[in-house]
């Protein structure tokens, strides 16, 4: 086999060494820093990477339960396996668990879902999957078959996120980890600047976001590059799931992800560059933010007196499927009796259960 | 965001209310499409009016514009955000040298031919005024020839003084100083050794964004070079909406979106000869047009084809462009709202307390307190450096003492990456041909001591003798 595929691909006859270590035969070129280096070397600067991440961040404190969002695609997978061993190899006295959101996406959630459970068996990482239909009440599929393929995805992402929270305050997780890549953060900087979000534009280049929330969420893989999770799942022969959301034909976000692709065919670096640049961004501090406060039905964070997901929630029930959609200015009505919420801090530390976790047929 | 033209500050505060949920581009694009739609239903059936003369299109003989606009009122449309961009930032005044940096492109051709007009306005209130106080501001242009890069490299600098002189002349009176230098002199007034070195220093660099850059940072410092040695003390360049909006787009992929709000700004005073962009709030397409219309002549600049991050980049502006007329608009403004240096403005001088406040320009409130802070600027592209830069600028200091090793920790990270060689021999050499006025930015005490160093090394009998001082 060896050799039928030394003479099919000449370029890997050559048998350079690996860079790193100088010892055995390079296997595959970082797409970092297109180094060739052989796979055991290619593991430990993946994994070394995230741990000096982890670290340098302070992403972790020893003792906190954390929740790994596992959807079973790649990056998730990954994310899971790596954050099991490297808490096992540094010691980071992590209490970690898996937190999958069920969409109900028949011929999509369903099938990913058993790759999860699959990852449950495996890494021996408990698995808690919460479900739109428990949560709101109806499922994508039905949600789908009422509005339409449009917007639909609005839906999906603003239940998502609160499904994820929702999710680890039942399981009283101190934080999320997501599997959000490299890649996905020089895109939505990207995105953020042809659309002129500034503040946005401000606040997707933190490893960190919703410190001030109940629950922070973080990304380990904010500097590790798509095609090396990939070249990781596949050459560690991670179990995951790699269809698309059948619901999710998006061009526009495509047509950005394709930019982003040339450019790294161009220079690898540019995606890091990009982050960087991001990050650097000189934005007055002044910029207002919303102010927070909680939604008077369900109690999540909200700026309004209904979240998000109320509103759209409402919309459903009550037949209006456009309410929510789009700008809020004027739709919910509410924005200057926003209830403020008195300490944040407090919140924060204070008992997860006080979360009204209950009041959405839980 | 004070410093941002008056033009566009309404603009910005309703984006920032709205940022909450998608960015105002769409409306933008919405806001524009309503204009061209009521200009036809006002124009009421077959009759086609120019919504802003009334007059109609057809009868004037002129094809319709932009929102429905006949010829003239496009005309004046696109010199009002000129003048407007001219006004509000103070960019010229009425004893000012200009020079107008001209590429033969539409864009620099539109700047040189909206200066020229508002250089006849003034010169008519100079003949009518009585008092005759205020002098009207000159015009020079220079144009770079660049063809040693180009495709088919034509030797001979008097054919491209012939194609450039017709289009120059007619602008008269007032008289235009036309200069024409090569891209090479920037590395020896002498042709040949410039050729030469030019090519050096272009091969030298392996990476084709890095040379296409270096090209660009030369030819700045060539303008500069040749502004300030005719006397002139402004600078203008034909730099649009669109140039600006890839400039965007590829400094932040570049890892440059620290000193990204320097280069998107009015006015760039950073430079020894300030450097002023009337022509930022219009796009390409629009000059295209106005260029086409009023049968202003440019050049056929043949570009050579590449496969750098810039010529990605400005395709994709352009595909970005063909999918919604607005996002270059967007995409400027985006990085309008970044907060600008102190030197992205002018500040009055002692000169202006003596005109009448009539005549006084219209500075912006210089209430920004960075504006006192010295910015350290990388020696090859001008970038301001960033804090963690010049923690590294200052930690490599002590311990080099070549100048080689000091202008290198001068560099930002992106020139360092995409620009200097990475072996030490060749890093020397690419220092050696580099013109001066790049190596002289770097300034400093350790610099200058090195540099005496240096000069006197042959006679120094202790190596470290100058240890204490560092």
């Amino acid at each position: 086999m060896e050799d039928g595929n030394a003479s099919a691909r000449p370029r890997r006859a050559t048998g350079r060494l690996c860079s790193i270590c100088n010892q055995r035969k390079a296997a595959l070129k970082r797409p970092k820093t297109l180094e060739q280096i052989c796979r055991e070397c290619f593991y430990s600067v993946f994994e070394d990477e995230i741990h000096s991440v982890i670290v340098d961040n302070n992403l972790f404190r020893p003792g906190e339960r954390v929740a790994v969002a596992a959807s079973g695609g790649k990056d998730s997978t990954v994310l899971a396996y790596v954050m099991s061993q490297l808490n096992c190899r540094h010691n980071y006295g992590l209490d970690l668990f898996l937190l999958s959101v069920d969409e109900g996406i028949t011929g999509y959630r369903d099938d990913s879902l058993e790759t999860v459970k699959r990852n449950e068996i495996e890494y021996g990482l408990p698995l808690k999957v919460v479900s739109y239909k428990d949560l709101y009440g109806w499922t994508m599929d039905e949600i789908v078959k009422t509005i339409g393929l449009k917007n639909n995805c609005t839906f999906c992402g603003v239940f998502r996120r609160q499904a994820l929270d929702r999710g680890a305050a039942l399981m009283e997780a101190d934080k999320i980890v997501t599997g959000h890549n490299a890649d996905d953060i020089a895109e939505t900087v990207l995105l953020n600047i042809l659309r002129g979000d500034i503040a946005r534009l401000s606040r997707c280049t933190f490893i960190t976001t919703g410190e001030d929330g109940p629950i922070p969420r973080c990304k380990p893989f904010k500097y590790s590059y798509e095609k090396e999770i990939v070249m990781y799942a596949y050459f560690k022969k991670l179990d995951y799931f790699s269809t698309e959301c059948i619901y999710s034909p998006n061009a526009y976000r495509g047509f950005a992800r394709e930019f982003i692709k040339d450019l790294e065919r161009i220079r690898p670096r540019a995606i890091l560059d990009i982050i960087k640049s991001g990050e650097n961004f000189r934005i007055a501090t002044s910029t207002k933010m919303p102010e927070q406060g909680t939604c008077v039905r369900c109690g999540y964070i909200s700026s309004q007196k209904l979240c998000k997901a109320c509103l759209l929630l409402e919309g459903l029930n009550r037949g209006l499927p456009k309410l929510g959609i789009g700008r809020t200015r004027g739709s919910n009505g509410v924005k200057k009796h926003v209830e403020h919420r008195n300490s944040n801090t407090e919140v924060s530390d204070s008992n997860l259960e006080s979360k009204q976790c209950g009041t959405l047929n839980f | 965001m004070a410093s941002c033209g008056g033009g566009v500050g309404a603009c910005h505060q309703s984006h920032c209310q709205r940022s909450e949920e998608d960015g105002g581009a769409e409306e933008e694009a919405r806001e524009m499409a309503s204009v061209s739609v009521d200009s036809c239903a006002a124009g009421g059936g077959d009759l086609v009016r120019c919504p802003k003369c009334g007059e109609e299109a057809a009868a004037k003989g002129g094809p319709r514009v932009l929102n429905g606009m006949c010829p003239s009122c496009f005309h004046a449309h696109l010199f009002g955000k000129f003048k407007l961009a001219v006004t509000t930032n103070a960019m010229i005044s009425p004893t000012d040298k200009v020079l107008v940096a001209f590429s033969g492109g539409p864009a620099s051709r539109v700047a040189l031919q909206f200066i020229h007009e508002m250089q006849c306005k003034s010169l008519e209130s100079w003949d009518a005024s009585k008092s005759q106080a205020l002098p009207v501001f000159s015009v020079g242009v220079v144009f770079i020839d660049e063809s040693i890069i180009s495709v088919n490299p034509s030797n001979d600098i008097n054919k491209t003084i012939e194609e450039i002189r017709p289009i120059v002349s007619p602008l008269s009176p007032p008289h235009k100083d036309l200069h024409v230098a090569t891209i090479e002199n920037i590395c020896s007034m002498n042709c040949n050794d410039g050729k030469t070195k030019l090519k050096k220093l272009l091969d030298s660099v392996p990476d084709a964004t890095g040379k296409e850059d270096l090209l660009e940072y030369l030819r700045m410092h060539l303008l500069q070079k040749i502004a300030l040695d005719n006397g002139y003390n402004k600078l203008v360049l034909g730099s649009c909406t669109s140039t600006l909006a890839c400039h965007v787009i590829s400094a932040t992929a570049k890892g440059q979106g620290y000193s990204l709000p320097a280069d998107v700004q009015y006015v760039d005073a950073r430079w020894e000869v300030p450097v002023v962009l009337p022509l930022h709030d219009c796009v390409t397409e629009e000059l295209k047009m106005l260029c086409h219309l009023d049968g202003m002549e440019t050049l056929q600049l043949l570009k050579k084809p590449s496969n750098s991050i810039n010529s990605l980049i400005s395709s994709f502006i352009s595909h970005l462009r063909d999918e919604n007329p607005s996002r270059e608009r967007t995409i400027v403004r985006t990085a309008e709202k970044l907060k600008p240096f102190g030197f992205n403005k002018f500040v009055e001088d002692k000169y202006h307390e003596f005109l009448p406040s009539r005549l006084r320009c219209k500075f912006q409130n210089t209430s920004n307190s960075e504006s006192a802070l010295a910015e350290v600027f990388c020696p090859l592209c001008g970038s301001p450096l960033s804090e963690p830069e010049l923690q590294s600028v200052s930690d490599i200091q002590e311990k080099s003492h070549t100048a080689v090793e000091v202008f290198t920790a001068h560099c930002c990270e992106s020139c360092s990456f995409q620009i200097l060689p990475k072996e030490p021999v060749s890093l020397q050499q690419f220092y050696s041909i580099l013109p001066q006025p790049m190596t002289r930015r770097v300034t400093g005490s350790t610099l200058d001591h090195s540099m005496l160093r240096e000069l006197i090394g042959d006679c120094l009998l202790v190596d470290d003798y100058d240890n204490d001082g560092t």
